[in-house]
């Protein structure tokens, strides 16, 4: 048979999935046999994560295998060390507060796994059919985290309505998969691009772009497709959320960039219409709908939003420096949000854990740690210098005005004036107002959490800058 | 495009199109006998139900148990999981040590997820 | 091509017969028997198309597990539907543009195979008759394709972990029955001999 599979040193690019995928079955078995053993296995699928993360940056070896379907570059690792680290640190927010959320079953820890595992065999498809069954098994992991809780209503229907609708999304990317299967006879990504390269401009090529593209835009919740975000960030538990809010936005980027640039590249006149589109309608659309949100978890789905936007901008142009600028503000993009969940989950008073902005408030009386991170999280998903949310938002805009796309730049840079009107709210009532409720202590691992990611967003420049930079070029560089 | 043979992988599947054809107008048959052939005098006692029976004419839906939807799910998953058998067993000297091994695998994964269900207590019946 | 052309136009016929009884009967049980209807006369098309497995697996797993999974739900939830469908006839006009400009969709793409069939028929995959349907199927999926494969056994497992998750409640206070437990009982852990004084009781 034609398999290249001859050794298990051949592997060797698969190693992290293999690993992740037979850690994954070992807790499962662990928690199934070993009583009581949920948070123990937390821990230990946390210690997995990083170790993968660990193997990714130090394993170089890069390749295709598995016929062409499966692909590991330094763009795959670079967004792989990224998703890893996201789900690992997206673990460590949910340990203080299982038992509250409701997600304090071994199961949790499994499925996380699963769904990295998932979101690791998205950022290295080089095949529609493997893109797909990356995406399932992310996405099935996700549904059933967002309904873990079951006693809880609120959780159910987010679960049940990201089901639905990633069902709706997953049918319009196969749809479009099967046009272009259809007028191209290929599914392996590299294989299109030569088939576009050497026929004429097709209709049904482009409609099949077009349906992959939507069917992706719902998975980085970009509009017109993000109405589930709000709904499910505020249903599912705020760790599951924390999760949601990270990990899978990179991995589906990853995807969204290696599938325009390698498959499309001849088409780049064609997808970048569809990008420039929801790259606008992203950025305008939260600024605007940030501002009404009372609730703290939708507010923070809008922006989400809205910094998906900004991502795309750089994916818009399309160009070294864009791809670069894209891996760099996802990178950002991670950090800024465990940092700011890390927050929301510490801020735990006798009523419950915070809801609405109008609980922070007087937190810098109570909690001035805590406060002190929300509002470089704040100052920094603005966009200001000196903080690490600005130099994603300059590679990004650098690009586009590169590629002389001044108009999305700025209105760009407009939407982020315009945002900074509900980021700055939450730090006016941190500040400005006066106390309601005394929360509790916060757990070690928490404050943790807030101080590394709080200083690395604050000292960006002088320490982490330049490396993650140099990453950045190297990952985007694997794709030209 | 190919003609010929698509009419001889018809051809394959005649028994089945008569025994469909043969099983429709039995069931027809037997349907529409009654009509013309049964003596039909209906009348108000006859036709209800006798004393405490169910009614001829009901809503039959009623409430099942959330059970019988896990049995069923997970009968689901097997039975895709057999459905991945059957290429297997028929291109079985093809795929070789390779292939087999492969298969191995898969229902390797699928029984940690038996054991993981029995463990669990979802195959029992409280 | 008579013979292919006459169950063709028999089967879709059947299908979207079946699919308009799906929407439009009062009674659900009655939607999901002709849903279960128009899949096997997809399963049909299938056939015609050559695609042998692909109509087996569709009536197996489909006509067989799925469609007895909806059934169950249908059942389970004791919901008035016709009350439920009461207000849908509101949402009729946006129904009729979105499948207008599905329709406009597909004919625009069926539309490019006339304008430009070359790359179509040139490019399009052709069925090799010469072995089986599934044993073609075979001599891939395990080999070519078994990273896919492998893949699939995660998701089916994903799925199982899903079920249980979300459905699985034990509930309190049952006693179940532990052969071990039985078996292993001698009359040192079973009997206990209490002296009892009398008129005292225990």
């Amino acid at each position: 048979m034609d398999s290249d599979l001859i050794s298990f040193a051949s592997l060797a690019p698969a190693y992290p999935e293999l690993f992740l995928a037979i850690g994954a079955v070992v807790l499962l078995m662990a928690g199934v046999f070993i009583k009581n053993a949920s948070a123990r296995l937390v821990g230990v699928a946390i210690g997995m994560l990083l170790a993968v993360t660990v193997l990714v940056i130090i394993q170089p070896a890069t390749g295709v295998l598995f016929n062409g379907g499966f692909i590991q570059d330094d763009f795959a690792r670079y967004m792989k060390a990224l998703v890893l680290a996201g789900s690992a640190f997206a673990l460590v927010l949910s340990v203080s507060n299982a038992v509250d959320n409701g997600i304090a079953k071994f199961e949790y820890a499994v499925l996380v796994v699963l769904a990295t595992l998932g979101m690791m065999v998205m950022v290295s498809a080089n095949d529609l059919m493997v893109l797909y069954i990356g995406i399932e098994l992310q996405a099935l992991s996700l549904y059933i985290l967002a309904a873990m809780k079951r006693e809880s209503a609120r959780a159910t229907e987010a679960g049940l309505k990201y089901f639905v609708l990633g069902a709706l999304s997953s049918g319009m990317l196969l749809y479009g998969a099967s046009l272009i299967y259809g007028f191209t006879g290929q599914t392996q990504l590299d294989k299109i691009a030569e088939v576009i390269l050497l026929s004429d401009r097709s209709v049904g090529v482009i409609f099949g772009l077009a349906f992959l593209l939507a069917g992706l835009a719902f998975k980085v919740s970009a509009v017109p497709f993000h109405m589930w975000t709000p709904d499910v960030y505020e249903g599912a538990p705020t760790p599951v959320t924390a999760f949601f809010a990270t990990a899978p936005k990179v991995a589906a980027m990853a995807l969204l960039i290696r599938l325009v640039m390698d498959s499309f590249e001849p088409l780049a006149k064609d997808w970048q219409q569809i990008i420039i589109f929801l790259s606008i309608a992203s950025m305008v659309l939260a600024a605007f709908a940030g501002i009404g949100q009372k609730n703290l978890i939708r507010m923070i789905a809008y922006s989400a939003i809205g910094h998906m936007g900004f991502a795309l901008v750089g994916l818009s142009a399309g160009n070294l420096v864009g791809i670069e600028g894209v891996a760099i503000y996802m990178a950002i993009y991670l950090t800024m949000n465990i940092g700011l969940f890390a927050c929301i989950l510490s801020l735990k008073s006798n009523n419950g854990y915070v809801r609405n902005i109008s609980d922070l408030a007087g937190l810098a009386q109570t909690r001035p740690y805590v406060a002190a991170i929300i509002a470089i999280m704040m100052f920094s998903l603005i966009g200001l210098p000196p903080l690490a949310g600005f130099f994603a938002k300059w590679h990004v805009f650098l690009a586009a005005i590169e590629a002389q796309l001044f108009v999305l730049a700025v209105i760009g840079v407009l939407a982020s004036a315009i945002s900074a009107f509900y980021y700055l709210r939450v730090v006016k009532t941190m500040y400005f107002d006066a106390p309601e409720q005394e929360f509790v202590p916060i757990p070690g691992e928490l404050a943790f959490v807030m101080g590394i990611t709080g200083f690395l967003v604050i000292s960006y420049y002088l320490t982490v800058g330049r490396t993650l930079v140099d990453f950045a070029n190297v990952a985007a560089g694997s794709l030209f | 495009m190919q003609g010929e043979t698509m009419n001889d992988l018809l051809f394959d599947y005649l028994p089945i199109i008569i025994f469909l054809a043969l099983s429709a107008v039995i069931g027809l048959a037997l349907l529409v006998a009654p009509f013309v052939i049964a003596v039909k005098r209906p009348d108000p006692e006859k036709v209800s139900a006798y004393e405490c029976g169910f009614e001829a004419f009901d809503d039959a839906r009623m409430k099942f148990d959330v059970r019988f939807y896990l049995v069923a799910i997970l009968f689901i998953i097997f039975d895709l999981e057999v459905a991945f058998l059957f290429p297997w067993a028929v291109a079985f000297k093809e795929v070789g040590w390779f292939g087999f091994w492969s298969m191995m695998i898969f229902l390797g994964i699928l029984t940690v997820g038996f054991i993981y269900e029995w463990r669990k207590g979802a195959l029992e019946w409280d | 091509m008579t013979l292919p052309v006459f169950f063709f136009y028999i089967f879709s016929g059947i299908a979207i017969a079946s699919a308009v009884m799906v929407i439009s009967s009062r009674n659900p049980v009655h939607s999901v028997l002709f849903l279960i209807l128009a899949f096997i006369n997809a399963a049909g098309i299938f056939m015609l198309a050559g695609a042998e497995f692909l109509a087996m697996i569709l009536i197996i797993v489909y006509v067989g597990a799925v469609m007895v999974l909806f059934l169950f739900v249908v059942m389970m939830l004791d919901v008035d539907f016709a009350d439920f469908k009461r207000g849908a006839l509101q949402y009729m006009p946006v129904g009729v543009i979105v499948g207008v400009i599905l329709l406009i969709e597909l004919l625009m793409v069926a539309g490019s195979t006339f304008v430009s069939p070359e790359l179509a028929a040139g490019s399009a995959m052709p069925i090799n008759n010469a072995v089986s349907n599934t044993q073609a199927l075979g001599e891939v999926l395990y080999t070519r394709y078994v990273f896919l494969f492998q893949g699939a056994g995660l998701i089916l497992l994903v799925a199982m972990i899903g079920a249980i998750v979300l459905t699985l409640h034990h509930r309190k206070g049952v006693k179940r029955q532990d052969i071990g437990e039985q078996v292993a009982r001698n009359p040192k852990t079973a009997i206990k001999v209490v002296k009892v004084k009398s008129g005292e009781g225990l």
